[in-house]
């Protein structure tokens, strides 16, 4: 008994209901003729998709600035930058790569006039980070339309101008990670070595930064700012920091997404890119000023697995269309949920 | 009155009985089997230090919200010969047992009337209660003002019964507090929180007399003062606490101001005082203070000047909120300052405390969870943070400095060395600070500041809220760190006999300004004039204030 009880203590409980949730899933899936395979196969690579715009979460949170709502700032790099790369026209990784490197300027200055507004608005971060998110995709949907882009794959047919509202990469770099080592494991299953690869990269670096000086003074910023500032460290800098990090990753975490997924999609894409990320580290443990890389991978599968299940499952199970809701009920409840133990966890 | 007082004690009825009560707070014990009794018309004098564990007791008998919050109390407390357990105010002021608070609880924008009588007003019948109940019914406001006049006149002070709350000085606050639970009909016990800590001297006096009237009509007061001259003009008996044990109980005739001193202090601080005083008047001078002030709320320091000499321990006393806390604050850089100050000769940038702590200055703060501890973090990172952000110590550094790594095997073998050393009783390094006690949080707290070996180091009261073997412990490493291994110290405390045990020098601070400066083998009566010196002028300026609002 003592043993489930710490067992229970240690996961917690909303993980082992998603858990056990998800694991029902999986048994009744073969009942309603979805194939388990197939299953499993998109939840790899949902998981690879979307594992590094969850890890761009882990900055904000040790920092103290709390989850990042704005992560469509760090998207709308991304995006300048996969744009860019179809522009130049680099196909292959390498345009996936030139596409990163053409992210990072954008996503640098844009996290640090985030992290400035940040720093004014302290305790209030999560609202305000919100609507940076939100107002800054309304901005970008001015300025994907006036932009000079010339590429006819990219660009309205009908007057050669403007970009399109979804723009294929297919011919640049589809699957440029997707394809990378991957091998077959069964008739439906086909790993994405390639994105596992450099999701497990950027966990590497992410720990080693947390294990350098800064790193140690940022997760202090967040534990305690008043112990930080008297231990001589730069609070504001820190944060801000912390905040060019995750826009950072939000950037690249977007081009991983878009490889797979095969589009990129401007406008008002972004807009709810958010959440999905936010709730699944939320998911996996993490709370509003403390966040681990287990956090991360244990919270995206779980949530991915859920987001995969759902649709197929139910909807063949009862034959209405009841994923959307159960996604929408699982993404923001989960938020909800992590959002109010904040002040439990605080005392 | 002195004579009759003590006559005919053993018939009365007890008012009010503790058998065997403790508390404690989390690990902290502040209370520790107290028994005593309270008999009709007795005015029973409670003492002892800051942190003795009046205010607790009393918190208990009053049912306060925080003692069921955190965990309730042992022991058990009878009204009359009816055991009770309060566990809200409400059920307190049910039995007759009324309090009067250190912190008002006045509506400002009443009068006097209204607040003596809140939810005990006088009413008249309208129809619309008919409809909607008592809780419309119209305020009878004549009688309700003769009723407040005649509580307020009981205590003998003359205050108009409809003056609002917002416009009266703070004595006359204080005295329709006290009215407010004297017009309660069953009123048998009232509790007196340092009620005369802001009255004037006749505002003090008149207080003590209606204290007396009201004893005579039978209702038991506890009054608990640091005035001892007080407690022994108006208590019957007294009882003495003492961290948090019931030291002494005797009667007001057969105790006097330094046997009850005595009492109150104990010989706890013994051990740890230090004879050999250093007065080397050719000293170096480490650091130069000129007219510094600093903006800390609460402790606000005016004009601070003064000088620190190489290998002494200074002491900073005062009174609360006086601004001694303030000076190693602002120094420190962790509150808005201005002024000179010279640490070696070489001038130290104010509001900027990393090149404070890169001067060889240390500070250990006063608030422990606040600003001390990472409280969620291991030990391992509490001790060595601020020394690798400072010193770049326990970093091992890469590709040129360019990385620089965490050095982990370096930090717990920093941290294993100062568990020795300090006895921190803990798991090891690994344990989160939180689940610490209080005594050994403040060690880590030490550990911290020790790490950065530094030259000058700020202790901001180093004892408080620690327990007696705690406080000796760390005073001593205080003590050990400035003799043997030469480190300056500026100690910073509430309680003078600490400063007078630990310290050479002691500098009081008043108002934010310094009332001087003298050596710790100076009698404490001198130190004791130094802390009011200005508060006695001050204290007659606000008298003036308040007889203007008595002529408007």
């Amino acid at each position: 008994m003592s043993w489930i009880q710490s067992f229970v203590k240690q996961a917690g409980l909303p993980r082992i209901i998603i858990g056990l949730f998800l694991l029902s899933l999986f048994v009744a899936a073969p009942f309603v003729g979805v194939s388990v395979t197939t299953s499993i196969n998109d939840v790899l690579v949902r998981f690879g998709m979307n594992a590094v715009m969850v890890l761009a979460m882990v900055p904000m949170v040790q920092s103290g600035c709390g989850l990042n709502f704005g992560l469509p700032l760090g998207i709308i790099a991304g995006l300048l930058g996969a744009t860019l790369s179809l522009e130049i026209g680099v196909v292959g990784l390498w345009g996936f790569v030139v596409a990163i490197l053409l992210s990072l300027p954008f996503s640098v200055i844009f996290g640090y006039f985030y992290g400035q507004l940040l720093n004014r608005v302290k305790g209030d971060e999560m609202v305000i980070a919100t609507y940076v998110g939100f107002s800054s995709v309304a901005f970008m949907n001015i300025l994907w339309l006036v932009l000079p882009y010339r590429n006819p794959t990219m660009v309205w047919g009908f007057s050669g101008e403007g970009l399109r509202t979804t723009i294929s990469v297919e011919g640049y770099w589809l699957n440029a990670l997707n394809n990378f080592l991957s091998f077959p494991l069964g008739t439906h299953i086909k790993v994405p070595t390639g994105m596992f690869i450099f999701f497990a990269f950027m966990c590497f670096l992410m720990w080693a930064f947390f294990h350098t000086k800064t790193g140690t003074a940022m997760t202090a910023v967040g534990s305690n700012s008043e112990f930080a500032r008297a231990s001589g460290v730069n609070v504001d800098r820190s944060r801000t920091q912390s905040v060019i990090l995750s826009t950072v990753l939000g950037g690249i975490g977007i081009l991983v997404y878009q490889q797979s997924f095969g589009f990129l999609q401007l406008y008002n894409g972004p807009f709810y890119m958010a959440f999905p990320a936010v709730a699944s580290i939320l998911l996996g443990g993490a709370s509003v000023h403390k966040a681990t890389l287990l956090n991360v991978i244990i919270g995206t599968i779980l949530f991915q697995g859920i987001v995969t299940m759902t649709p197929s499952v139910i909807n063949s199970a009862i034959q209405t269309d009841m994923s959307e809701v159960i996604r929408i009920i699982a993404t923001n409840g989960m938020i909800l949920y992590a959002l109010t133990r904040k002040s439990v966890v605080k005392s | 009155m002195g004579t009759e007082k003590s006559k005919d004690k053993i018939e009365k009825n007890v008012l009010l009985r503790c058998e065997h009560v403790g508390k404690s707070f989390f690990e902290n014990r502040v209370l520790n089997d107290i028994s005593f009794e309270l008999r009709e018309g007795e005015i029973l004098g409670l003492v002892g230090e800051n942190g003795a564990g009046k205010s607790t007791l009393m918190k208990i008998l009053f049912g306060m919200s925080v003692i069921a919050q955190t965990g309730g109390y042992e022991g058990s407390v009878y009204v009359g010969e009816k055991p009770v357990k309060f566990n809200s105010p409400f059920e307190a002021l049910e039995e007759g047992i009324g309090m009067v608070h250190q912190e008002f609880s006045l509506i400002p924008g009443f009068t006097a009337t209204e607040n003596i009588l809140l939810n005990r007003e006088i009413t008249h019948y309208n129809f619309l209660v008919e409809a909607f109940g008592e809780r419309l019914s119209t305020l009878n406001m004549p009688e309700m003002i003769e009723r407040g006049g005649k509580a307020l006149n009981t205590l003998g002070v003359d205050i108009s019964p409809k003056m609002l709350i917002a416009e009266m000085p703070i004595g006359h606050k204080q005295f329709t507090e006290i009215a407010r639970e004297i017009d309660r009909q069953n009123t048998k016990v009232i509790i007196l929180d340092e009620p005369t800590a802001v009255l004037t001297e006749t505002e003090a006096e008149i207080l003590l007399s209606s204290l007396r009237k009201l004893a005579q009509k039978g209702i038991g007061i506890i009054f608990i003062s640091h005035r001892l001259q007080e407690i022994l003009e108006v208590a019957d008996r007294i009882i003495v606490l003492r961290d948090g044990i019931l030291v002494k109980e005797v009667e007001a005739s057969e105790a006097d101001v330094v046997k009850i001193a005595e009492w109150m202090v104990g010989r706890k601080m013994d051990t740890s005082v230090f004879e050999d005083k250093l007065e080397d008047k050719n000293a170096e001078v480490l650091l130069e203070v000129k007219n510094l002030w600093v903006d800390m709320p609460g402790e606000t320091v005016r004009n601070v000047s003064f000088e620190v000499y190489k290998g002494e321990v200074l002491g900073i006393g005062g009174l609360a909120g006086q601004g001694k806390i303030g000076i190693p604050n602002g120094i420190m850089g962790l509150f808005p300052a201005g002024g000179t100050v010279k640490f070696r000769n070489t001038d130290v940038p104010l509001n900027n405390p990393r090149k404070v702590l890169n001067l060889g200055m240390a500070f250990v703060s006063e608030d422990r969870r606040g600003v001390g501890l990472l409280l969620e973090e291991t030990l391992d990172w509490n001790i060595s943070f601020t020394a690798m952000q400072v010193k770049e110590w326990y970093v091992k550094k890469y590709l040129g400095g360019l990385i620089k790594w965490r050095d982990d095997a370096a930090i717990k073998q920093l941290t294993s060395e100062y568990i020795k050393t300090f006895d921190i009783k803990c798991q090891g390094g690994h344990q989160l600070a939180q689940e610490l006690s209080g005594g050994n949080q403040q060690k880590i707290c030490l550990a911290k500041a020790f790490a950065l070996k530094p030259e000058l180091l700020f202790v901001s009261e180093p004892t408080r809220g620690i327990d007696v073997g705690a406080k000796k412990l760390v005073l001593d490493t205080i003590r050990r760190s400035n003799r043997e291994f030469g480190m300056t110290v500026v100690m910073t405390s509430s309680e003078l006999e600490e400063l007078r045990s630990v310290c050479d020098r002691i500098m009081i601070v008043d108002e934010g300004k310094v009332a001087g400066i003298l050596p710790a083998t100076a009698p404490s009566t001198e130190f004791g004039l130094l802390m009011l010196g200005t508060s006695e002028t001050h204290r007659r300026e606000r008298e003036i204030q308040n007889g203007k609002v008595k002529t408007k």
